[in-house]
This record gives C-alpha cells, structure tokens and sequence, in this order.
C-alpha cells in the first residue's frame, strides 16, 4: 500500500533568540538542507509595523526571559512537530531594540505536504504568540514608551487549534 | 532560597528585577508565596493583585495551589506579546 506517512520523522529543530538580524534566504537553504524528505517549506516573517490602535509608532523594545523562553518554544516546536511530521522547524526571534519595519521573527517549517507545512507554521505562531515569554514596548514618535497589552485576537487565533 | 523574577510592566511597577528570598516556614504554594511577596510593600501588593498577572514556577506556567519548594525560580509577569 502506498502511504505518505510511512516514516517516523525525526524533527531537526533550530530555535534562536538574539538581537542580530537574520537573512532569510540563507536560513532558507540552511532549513532546505534538513528537509530532505519533505515536499514543502513554508517560511513565515513577522515584522515591526510602523502604527498602532493609537497612532504612529516609533520601533519596539522587546524583551524575554530567556530561560523560559527557549523551554517554551521547543514545547510549542515538539507538539506542532509530532501533530504535522515536520522533518524541519526553525524559528529565529529577536530581543532588544528594533525599528519600523524591521524583521522580529522567523518561523520555517518543512514537511511532506504543504497544507502540514502551511498549518504547523501557523500553529507555531499562535502559539508562541500567546505562551513564548516575550514583551514588547512601543515607542512612541515623542520617545515614550509604553508596554503593549495582549491582544484577544491573538488568543482566539490560538484557541481554533 | 527562592529566586524571584519579575518581568515587563510588573518588574517597572515593582521597582526590581530579580530578589532573592527565604521560603518562610509554613509556605508550600504559589497563592502562599505570593502572599509572602505581596507583604514586602504596597508596589509588590499592587503590581501582583492585578488580575492578569501569570506566575512561572521553575519556568513553567503555575497556578496558585501549585507547590513550593526550596530552590525554585518564580517569575510574575504581565500576558505576553511577542511575534
């Protein structure tokens, strides 16, 4: 019989969290490399928007605590791994401070089919939006600046896995 | 000894970032040990009575009947927004 799911696939996992910049085509190819077996990588960047509910913005401060923070993001890495057999995940978050438009997050995902690599990536999002240890102060154009609070949007998107 | 974090808009509010404190006689969970904190002044009482306040026990996410022990890490910090 055929099957896509004969293997038992053993996730390579990268989870980094650094104030440097990070180049997505090379943490493309270096996610590719592990992805030997996989038909799909989806790679996900979020970056600083330059407005918030309240008006312009200035660059965000974020900051985390790193000891949880690198625990918590494995959990969210393992369950989206087992739940989608991914072969690969990366994720690359940055700490400190950042500008408008700035990149703050890279979540890259492989796996046999792209309707696993496009879910599993968004289930890393949703979750380490809501559970990865991380805090964000907007500054404002006047040089304030002011923690962001939770949004229940972002609980909800959690919430449908 | 019980290392006390705090992050975020808790750590401003409580004016410190990192304590180290005894675990008083008598004290075996989070709701105790937060008590014990709160006591320490009216920033800590306020800062940690705010309802959405988390609480990390040895970097895991706790509730209040969780246990204490000596040696833990506890961390108080506001819902997170990162990503």
């Amino acid at each position: 019989m055929e099957t896509d799911t004969h293997q038992s696939v053993e996730t390579t996992i990268s989870i980094r969290v650094e104030p440097e910049n990070f180049d997505v085509g090379a943490e493309y190819s270096r996610l590719w490399e592990r992805s030997e077996n996989s038909g799909a990588i989806v790679l996900f960047t979020g970056l600083v928007r330059d407005f918030n509910a309240d008006g312009a913005i200035d660059g965000i401060i974020l900051e985390h605590y790193p000891a949880m923070t690198q625990k918590t993001l494995q959990t969210i890495v393992q369950r989206a791994a087992s739940k989608w057999q991914l072969e690969a995940v990366t994720i690359v978050h940055r700490v400190g401070t950042l500008l408008n438009h700035d990149q703050i997050v890279l979540v890259g995902v492989s796996a046999r089919h792209r309707e696993a690599a496009f879910e599993g990536a968004s289930f890393i999002m949703d979750f380490l939006k809501t559970e990865a240890p991380f805090w964000k102060k907007e500054v404002t154009p006047q040089g304030d600046a002011q923690w962001v609070d939770a949004k229940v949007s972002d609980q909800r998107a959690r919430e449908r896995w | 000894m019980i290392k006390v974090l705090f992050f975020a808009r808790v750590r401003d509010q409580v004016g410190c970032a990192e304590l180290d404190m005894e675990l008083p006689k008598g004290v075996s969970d989070v709701a105790g040990f937060t008590a014990t904190v709160k006591a320490m002044g009216a920033a800590f009482d306020e800062a940690l009575s705010e309802p959405n306040v988390l609480i990390a026990v040895n970097q895991e996410m706790a509730n209040s009947q969780m246990t204490v022990e000596d040696g833990d890490e506890i961390a108080y910090f506001p819902p997170v927004t990162g990503g």
